[in-house]
């Protein structure tokens, strides 16, 4: 199985991965389905948080005297988590906000329920 | 007998098809009258007879296909949709099990984990650690990475965050007029359910709640010095802000939370980020001088505009994360 032992972070993210896209997948209900969705972001910040880390190094915040790159992890996956925490909270609250609307026009969360109330509507 | 009529009004009307209104008028009296004056022999007869058997028989085979597609119907109402709904789980199980497995195999070739000669640690890792302290003045290496050699990606991102509460705000507005808004506001507005004197939440939010904003201006002043930044936070103040709404109510909260400190706030942090970081990406890209130096790193005030704009993504954050959870709430500020 190669790396995958030692790769064991990120074999979890990969598992907290796949259950978020279980969850969008086989739920009718919108919030689950929200709540699939941050779970495979969460599973995305994990992945790159384990990629930057390097085993026996500190945090990337600069001691005093000379500096060198074999201290330190990689700050990079860091700025990009950051990045993509803010995407992930504009993208839950957006679409937290269209169940909303939904939900006040249909007055349920079943998905299958709306589709079919709306293709009613339609004809 | 029969067929031979009728191969006479063929020729008939063939001739008539050819000549058209050529023909002499006798002529074409003639022929209308062989095709008007259809021949009465009993095998005609017969075989409207069997053609009205045939005609009946469609219809009663019409009328089963109604009954059979009725039948089908109800049962892609009933049982139809749950063998669909199996179905589909089944297949979405199976493609959640493919994308699991085909990933795992992935990270299994992956370089090992927490190893400090993967192909990701290369020169520009290197670069921003060795030389990030020197050029931005920011101790907090990834503060000076996102605010300093990053920054546009930052603005971009509280623009994200203001989008969001920009669309957020159109998707939740109540209707200005009209006899819906009542019951939509009956629907949507806690105001009515939140409670009023809720003695022990008070007080515990009135120890509270300074010491949460006190935190989070910590943070937010302390980014560019340790762990932090406007991100975090923003999210605390914006915590400690939310935590007073419950406490003390909307009449409390709105003296100082209203639209227009959220448009304020906003307008006054993104204005000053990008105007800022374009003067100093103006006077860098151009090599004239800013004014804007690194300072002493470790300072308090150091790290040219990073403590700066950390304020201003800060501000944004917390006035979003209000902003949110009152949209949420109310549908309105």
């Amino acid at each position: 199985m190669g790396n995958l032992l030692a790769n064991y972070e990120e074999a979890a993210a990969i598992i907290l991965f796949g259950i978020g896209f279980t969850t969008l997948l086989l739920h009718r209900n919108l919030i689950k389905k929200v709540i699939g969705f941050s779970m495979m972001d969460s599973a995305i910040y994990l992945f790159l948080a384990a990629k930057g880390y390097i085993a026996g190094r500190r945090a990337p915040i600069a001691a005093a005297g000379a500096l060198s790159a074999a201290d330190y992890i990689n700050p990079i996956p860091a700025g990009l988590v950051l990045t993509g925490i803010v995407v992930s909270v504009s993208v839950t609250a957006l679409m937290l906000a269209l169940t909303v609307r939904l939900y006040r026009r249909y007055h349920t969360l079943d998905i299958d329920e709306i589709t079919r109330q709306a293709r009613r509507e339609e004809d | 007998m029969g067929g031979k009529a009728n191969d006479r009004r063929g020729a008939g009307l063939r001739e008539w098809l050819r000549a058209g209104s050529r023909l002499p008028d006798e002529r074409m009296a003639e022929l209308l009258g062989t095709l008007e004056k259809p021949a009465r022999d009993p095998e005609a007869e017969e075989a409207l007879r069997r053609e009205t058997g045939e005609l009946a028989r469609l219809e009663e085979i019409r009328q089963h296909e109604r009954a059979l597609s009725d039948r089908a119907e109800t049962w892609g109402r009933t049982k139809g949709l749950t063998l669909l709904r199996v179905l589909y789980a089944c297949l979405a199980g199976i493609v959640c099990a493919l994308v699991i497995a085909l990933l795992l195999v992935t990270v299994a070739r992956l370089p090992s984990f927490g190893d400090g000669t993967n192909p990701i640690h290369n020169e520009v890792s290197q670069r921003y650690i060795e030389k990030g302290r020197e050029e931005t003045g920011a101790v907090n290496m990834v503060a000076g990475m996102i605010l300093d050699y990053r920054a546009f990606d930052t603005l971009g991102e509280s623009h994200v965050l203001f989008a969001a509460v920009c669309a957020v705000m159109i998707l939740l507005r109540l209707p200005e007029s009209g006899g819906e808004r009542e019951r939509l506001l009956a629907e949507s507005n806690d105001r009515v359910y939140e409670p009023k004197h809720d003695i022990p939440l008070q007080r515990a939010v009135g120890f509270l709640c300074p010491v949460i904003l006190l935190f989070g201006i910590y943070i937010l002043l302390n980014g560019h010095l340790g762990p932090g930044g406007g991100f975090s936070g923003g999210a605390v103040i914006g915590a400690g802000l939310i935590l007073y709404l419950n406490a003390f109510g909307f009449a409390a909260a709105e003296r100082f939370a209203t639209l227009r400190t959220f448009r304020t706030v906003t307008f006054a942090a993104l204005g000053f980020y990008a105007l800022s970081k374009a003067y100093s990406f103006f006077t860098g890209a151009n090599g004239l001088e800013s004014g804007i130096g690194p300072g002493t790193p470790g300072a308090i005030l150091s790290a040219g505009l990073i403590p700066w704009l950390n304020v201003a993504v800060g501000l944004t954050v917390a006035a979003v994360m209000y902003a949110f959870y009152t949209l949420f709430r109310k549908g309105e500020f």
